[in-house]
């Protein structure tokens, strides 16, 4: 089955055909690489998203909103975001995590100290700060005991009745999944870049997301068909 | 033959003051208060994109600790803590140049690291590798793949174009000739 978008390559090797078995975890230094912009050239693709288009529904025809990009600062986004008359906050936070904890440093993600040290590099913002958040897909780096005060610390920073766009593989077993880059080609539509894989901490069904969310209003979910979950979460 | 030799050798005029190879004259600078070195190094060792004519530049051997007023393109290798404003001019941060300051000015370009706000009243770039983590401020903004910036973007159009002036009012109003203010509280010469 040929499949668009920048997983296909991803499904061919998890469909019994390779000869050299599974796919391995992602080391650290190649992750490193990858958060660098150091690894491999990125692959570059471009594919409809249900979710971005609910995003912007729920942001259109406003102007002067604060909008959280927690994905790095692309030229894409932040053009996209500020023509539409909004103010872009700009968080590399996977680069923060590494600085952090290591690429792979799970094992020191349920520290409390290193948590709030953690929290105050990245997400040190006030209470109803934001009226909009592109996680993109960077919460499934995190350990449980992170991920709790990462969502936590979102639910605080963010207005209530705003709305999260977050990613999320819907694979039940996965050793690896592809790192990317998230930019905004349109209103409807992302480019993704693949920089390598990562090992994600942890993986999550639609129970354990709306149980990870259940503090918020709502949570409505969106799969496309490279089996990644679109996720609105609303404040 | 051995007049030959000498006539193969480049003729040089005499000046035991001058080096063989003078380097380009610098554009003059004024610096007002405390006469401090603005820079160590010579500027032909920057890239030519970095420094276009009459600017000055702060070598990567320099810390200035205080506050920069330039009046013409500024180009910052070294250390800089404080604030430093060209209003009507381009600030360049070179690949080793760290600011830690509160930046103003026309033009902003990084390729080494801002810690502090940024306001440049035409555009900002930030290049591959370069980092910036602070508030800006801008009409345009470039971001390179590869470059770390933490922080909020606010975009401000430029307010429309007024009617030019009269002669004698844009005389009054120019700068009187180029300068570059430094008023350090402390200078420190890393080399």
């Amino acid at each position: 089955m040929l499949l668009p978008g920048p997983l296909k390559g991803m499904f061919r090797s998890r469909g019994g055909q390779p000869p050299n078995g599974p796919t391995q975890p992602a080391g650290p230094s190649r992750a490193q690489a990858a958060l660098r912009g150091g690894a491999a050239a990125a692959l570059l693709s471009s594919r409809p998203s249900r979710g971005l288009e609910e995003f912007f529904t729920y942001i259109r025809g406003r102007c002067g909103l604060r909008i959280l990009d927690m994905g790095g600062a692309t030229q894409k986004n932040v053009t996209f975001i500020t023509d539409l008359g909004h103010k872009m906050y700009s968080e590399d936070f996977l680069q923060i995590l590494n600085d952090t904890f290591g690429a792979d440093g799970t094992t020191e993600q349920s520290n409390p100290g290193r948590i709030e040290y953690f929290l105050k590099q990245t997400l040190n913002y006030q209470e109803g700060e934001f009226d909009g958040v592109l996680v993109w897909d960077v919460l499934e780096y995190l350990s449980p005991a992170l991920l709790t005060a990462v969502v936590e610390r979102l639910q605080h920073v963010v207005r209530p009745k705003s709305y999260m766009l977050a990613f999320f593989h819907a694979e039940d077993k996965v050793d690896a999944v592809p790192f990317y880059t998230f930019r905004i080609g349109a209103a409807n539509a992302i480019e993704v870049a693949q920089h390598g894989v990562r090992q994600p901490a942890q993986l999550f069904n639609n129970r354990s997301l709306e149980k990870l969310f259940g503090r918020f209003e709502s949570v409505k979910f969106f799969l496309t068909r490279e089996r990644l979950r679109e996720v609105i979460i609303k404040a | 033959m051995w007049n030959k030799r000498r006539d193969e050798e480049p003729q040089r005029p005499y000046n035991p003051q001058a080096p063989a190879s003078a380097p380009a004259v610098p554009s003059p600078v004024v610096v007002k208060k405390e006469a401090t070195p603005v820079s160590s190094m010579s500027p032909a060792r920057y890239e030519p994109d970095n420094r276009g004519g009459g600017s000055a530049s702060i070598g990567k051997a320099v810390k200035i600790v205080g506050q920069i007023f330039s009046n013409e393109d500024l180009y910052v290798d070294g250390e800089v803590e404080g604030t430093v404003e060209a209003m009507e001019h381009k600030l360049t941060i070179g690949p080793n140049g760290t600011v830690k300051a509160t930046v103003k000015a026309r033009e902003v370009a990084v390729l080494g690291s801002i810690g502090g706000n940024v306001e440049a009243t035409d555009k900002i770039e930030i290049r591959k590798d370069a980092k910036l983590v602070g508030d800006i401020k801008t009409a345009r903004i470039i971001i390179e793949d590869g470059a770390y910036f933490k922080g909020s973007i606010d975009i401000v159009k430029p307010e429309p174009v007024k009617a030019a002036p009269k002669p004698a009012q844009q005389a009054a109003a120019a700068p009187h000739g180029n300068q570059v203010s430094v008023a350090a509280g402390a200078t420190e010469n890393k080399r």
